[in-house]
């Protein structure tokens, strides 16, 4: 995969876990050799597996968040902040800027998650980096202190003047913090974009999972999409490969063949049924496996448990249909 | 741990073990000429013993601190061809007869020895010197310093050390200000072990040193020598010493060796 950052952009990069994404911004950083490929940061070639070139880690401008911090154990705050940038005044100044002045002289360990991770993003900032990267920010803090966590870095990441990435398995923190995602599956790039592209448009199943709609692959025929053997009407479809996306919203459920006006009906099988707050979601099996989404009031009504056999039916205009 | 009754004879064999440990110490301890001990102490013969005892083991402790955390990096580390042998054979002094260490420190640094020879042309000879009880300590203390620090570095989590290189820091800076300091307890720890190996030599230093006091005469070899001269109550005094220095030794690193037992 090859991508480019540039300045004045967050990027994301999104994945499952053990897709490779640690491992990339350890190589971005010069902590783990390229076996193939470069790196290169404002023309400068860091680090290339073909010429040999590699620049040392300590010389590449790169600060580094990463995902437990790593604050040293056996120095203060103010110490910790001073690591990089050797001087306590200037140290001084970020903790003022962070909120943290009152914990200069404390250890790391006397300190909150959320704490420890704005010292850690001063500490990589006050060299004054060209790039900052962040593994996982948010991963090592309790669910009820994200919110505020991801509203501070948020604020302090637009702050920094240069090139930022950051790593994550979350779609929200993704979706929050950065103004471009990358998708990246079993160490390979599968999409890029904004998150409303990204979110609007999926182009893999992990993406279509984590924004919770149905995704379907197959090749358009004048208004419909061939799916396996089966013919999913869709306006709009023309011609080629494409992805097409129906939001489990637009799926309506049947306990008998439904009259009237839509164009995609047929008969399935009730599988999984979750719970989501105040709908229920039910994956229907079939040929062309899809998820409803009804209420809960529906659901009692239609007598839906595992293995009951359910119409599901959709509008041609509720299919978004684009290039593959 | 599921408490349980020990069987009878299991019971009456570990207090056989037990007992094999304790009555001597006790022995020790109850035969000592208490009202006498200050005299013997303090005369100056066992002052000598004391002093030389302590900056000989204390200087055999510096060396192995400034050769055996280098040797123990290198070990925990580096991957060189024939590593395994030469960390075996420097971990040999571990189980060697120490008197075995001691000839072998002759035939290297002897007069007419491999490298002895040599040094003797630049004045320098070893042999019968404090330089040379100092030496043989090293020689059989120095492989708990390295073991220890080398478990320590095995265990450390190395990515502290990236932490500090993504802050710019040269390997030099990222092994004094990140990497020491976070084994501190492994080579504080290796450093007693190795200085109270070096305490209690006797075999090594005495084939190697020789037995002269004032110079080459360490405590365990002064209590030998009080045993052998008809003093019996002076080598007692000095063991009673030493029993409390290792004592001492055993309780500040009672964590790290015994758990919470």
């Amino acid at each position: 995969m090859q991508f480019t950052l540039e300045e004045g952009e967050v990027v994301a990069l999104l994945g499952p876990n053990g897709a490779g994404k640690t491992t990339l911004l350890r190589a971005i950083a010069g902590l783990l050799p390229l076996a193939s490929g470069r790196v290169v940061l404002d023309g400068r070639v860091l680090e290339d597996a073909a010429s040999r070139a590699y620049v040392p880690t300590e010389e590449r401008s790169i600060g580094f968040v990463f995902q437990d911090y790593l604050l040293f154990p056996h120095l203060s705050v103010v110490d910790n902040v001073a690591f990089g940038v050797r001087s306590r005044a200037v140290a001084a100044e970020w903790l003022e800027r962070m909120g943290l002045s009152r914990y200069a002289s404390a250890r790391p360990a006397a300190l909150s998650g959320g704490e420890r991770q704005r010292v850690a993003l001063a500490r990589a900032l006050a060299p004054g980096p060209r790039v900052l990267l962040l593994d996982e920010p948010l991963a090592a803090l309790d669910v009820s202190a994200r919110a505020d966590v991801r509203r501070d870095l948020k604020a302090h990441l637009s702050a920094f003047r240069g090139v930022r990435l950051l790593v994550t398995h979350d779609p929200l923190e993704a979706v929050t913090l950065a103004d471009r995602l990358i998708v990246m599956e079993q160490g390979k790039h599968v999409q890029s974009g904004t998150p409303v592209e990204v979110t609007e448009r999926p182009r893999s199943r992990y993406v279509a999972d984590l924004v919770g709609v149905n995704l379907l692959r197959g090749l358009a025929d004048h208004g419909a999409v061939r799916v396996g053997s089966a013919l999913v009407a869709a306006a709009g479809a023309d011609s080629g490969e494409v992805f097409a996306v129906v939001h489990p919203r637009a799926v309506a459920l049947h306990r008998a063949r439904p009259e009237g006006s839509p164009r995609n009906v047929w008969q399935g099988r009730a599988g999984g049924i979750e719970l989501l707050g105040d709908r229920v979601r039910v994956r229907i099996e079939g040929e062309v496996p899809m998820v409803a989404e009804v209420t809960p009031g529906a659901l009692a009504e239609l007598g839906l448990v595992e293995g009951t056999p359910v119409w599901l039916s959709f509008k041609a205009t509720d299919v978004a249909v684009y290039p593959a | 741990m599921r408490r349980e009754k020990a069987p009878l004879w299991i019971g009456l064999l570990a207090a056989l073990g037990a007992a094999f440990f304790i009555i001597p110490l006790v022995g020790l301890v109850v035969r000592a000429p208490w009202g006498d001990a200050a005299r013997s102490l303090t005369s100056a013969d066992s002052l000598e013993a004391l002093k030389l005892s302590l900056i000989a083991s204390l200087s055999s402790t510096a060396l192995a601190l400034v050769l055996g955390v280098p040797l123990a990096w290198v070990y925990a580390r580096v991957d060189f061809p024939g590593r395994a042998v030469v960390r075996a054979l420097t971990t040999l002094p571990m189980v060697l007869p120490p008197v075995v260490g001691g000839i072998a420190l002759l035939l290297a640094f002897g007069r007419r020895g491999l490298l002895g020879s040599w040094l003797a042309l630049v004045g320098v000879s070893l042999p019968f010197t404090t330089a040379g009880v100092v030496l043989a300590e090293t020689f059989v203390a120095m492989p708990f310093l390295v073991l220890t620090v080398e478990a320590g570095l095995r265990s450390m989590d190395r990515r502290y050390e990236d932490a500090a290189r993504t802050l710019g820091a040269r390997r030099w800076t990222v092994f004094t200000r990140v990497t020491l300091p976070l084994i501190a307890p492994s080579i504080f720890a290796g450093a007693v072990l190795c200085w109270a190996r070096a305490l209690g030599e006797f075999g090594a230093t005495i084939t190697f040193a020789g037995n002269f006091p004032g110079v080459t005469q360490t405590m365990p070899l002064a209590v030998y020598l009080l045993l052998e001269t008809n003093n019996p109550q002076g080598s007692y005094v000095l063991s009673l010493v030493l029993l409390l220095v290792s004592l001492a030794v055993l309780v500040g690193l009672r964590h790290r060796w015994l758990g919470s037992a």
